[in-house]
């Protein structure tokens, strides 16, 4: 069944591959590598889970609030590398990581909430 | 609901009679219905279903107020899909005392995403009440998204920084202060540098006899750190305040009642009109809690709060909407 599903997986790849090729192949494979490069971080019960995420450059993740009480996502580095809006129940918020490095947040409402993201 | 536990009596510097042991179980009864007036120094207690019986003159203090806290407009999850029927039921709840409150102080989470169209709907819920003074200061959930500036546009006139403030009322000496601001992971509520400062500045020429009551969302009393329930400067504030023979703290925040009486400092913590929360450590996290429909009521409440020229401690009384 494995095999099966990895052959279909190849081959959807080479026909997106080649039906990017005029348009320049490069990007399209980047734009299938990213879309596979995608985390989920779940907020619920005053936390961040996993508290720690560890992910590969070029990752996108995104947080998505199951609590019934808002949060935010607000990133604690020297630069402040990201900052989301309120998230009530069900909203969602999206980064994507360019850059190696430890990223801690919080939530700005709720301090106690704290998480990380490695990005290797 | 008072929390007996956390009641601790560390000295008894007032020397005004008061019988702290009638003080504290006065208290715990006013959790369940009770009415305690000061009298001549004593608490006398009476349950609620007695209260046509007291003269309105042994019920009247000479400053009476009302403090609501947490109405979290806007909030529509199973703990309660109707906030602004429970604030109309509180604004009854409050109409219907018999010793008209002078104001009101509304110790945050007015709203609860901080959207425009909640704080109206509070606006518009209160004016119906009969004090028509309210004294805000907010909670984390009113300065979402702008840094407190709606906040401050709607409620903060006069108030420095955030939203800080003092204001004198029949001689009792009352302090707003925002403790919701610049949080820093991993922390607890804050004051910050610059209100201290203002707070020690503001309190130093006071008369030592002179009623203080403070008012600020977050404890500023360590109830629970593992929940961010306290504040991380308050000690340095209160340190201020320590000359005075009357010091009376009104918070909000953790959605139930709770005091604790430390030497001249009586700390109080109110019902939200929205929603309970609950005791420290009897769940995983501080968030809304259930109950079933029919108690929703009778874990929501307003705290009613007399003073009696002369006399040293106010008389905190808690009551619920059932």
């Amino acid at each position: 069944m494995r095999r099966t599903v990895f052959i279909a997986g190849l081959a959807a790849a080479l026909v997106l591959g080649t039906l990017g090729f005029g348009a320049g192949q490069k990007s399209h494979v980047a734009n299938a590598q990213e879309k596979m490069l995608t985390m989920e971080v779940k907020i619920d019960n005053f936390s961040f889970g996993p508290v720690t995420l560890t992910v590969p450059v070029g990752t996108t993740v995104t947080w998505v609030n199951r609590d019934d009480i808002p949060h935010t996502v607000v990133s604690t580095d020297d630069s402040k590398t990201f900052k989301s809006k309120v998230l009530d129940t069900d909203e969602k918020f999206s980064f994507t990581f360019s850059k190696a490095g430890t990223y801690p947040y919080f939530c700005s409402i709720h301090p106690k909430m704290t998480g990380k993201v490695i990005v290797q | 609901m008072s929390e007996k536990k956390k009641d601790e009596l560390l000295n008894d510097h007032n020397h005004d009679g008061v019988d702290r042991r009638g003080f504290l179980k006065c208290m715990a009864w006013a959790g369940t219905g009770a009415f305690c007036v000061m009298k001549g120094g004593v608490l006398n207690s009476y349950s609620l279903s007695r209260i046509s019986e007291i003269g309105t003159a042994d019920m009247m203090g000479e400053l009476s107020f009302v403090q609501i806290s947490d109405s979290h407009m806007g909030f529509n999850k199973p703990a309660n899909p109707d906030v602004a029927g429970t604030l109309k039921a509180a604004v009854d709840k409050i109409n219907g005392l018999s010793a008209a409150p002078e104001f009101m102080l509304h110790t945050g989470d007015i709203s609860h995403l901080s959207k425009p169209e909640e704080f109206d709907t509070v606006d518009q819920i209160l004016k119906s009440a009969t004090p028509k003074d309210v004294f805000y200061v907010p909670g984390e959930h009113d300065v979402l998204n702008d840094d407190g500036k709606q906040f401050l546009e709607r409620y903060g006139k006069g108030s420095k920084g955030a939203g800080w403030y003092s204001f004198e009322k029949k001689g009792v000496h009352f302090i707003g202060l925002v403790n919701v601001m610049n949080l820093k992971a991993g922390g607890l509520g804050t004051l910050g540098h610059d209100q201290l400062e203002w707070l020690e500045d503001d309190v130093k020429h006071l008369k030592h006899s002179t009623p203080i009551v403070v008012f600020a969302h977050i404890p500023l009393w360590s109830v629970y750190p593992e929940w961010g329930w306290g504040t991380d400067d308050s000690a340095q504030a209160l340190a201020y305040l320590k000359k005075f023979g009357s010091v009376t703290v009104l918070n909000g925040h953790i959605h139930q009642t709770m005091q604790k009486v430390e030497g001249n400092v009586t700390f109080h913590t109110a019902a939200s009109t929205a929603f309970p929360q609950p005791a420290p450590g009897k769940a995983d996290s501080p968030g809304p809690m259930k109950v079933p429909a029919e108690q929703l009521k009778s874990v929501l409440g307003i705290t009613d709060v007399n003073y009696i020229q002369g006399k040293h401690a106010l008389a905190v009384v808690d009551s619920s909407l059932a």
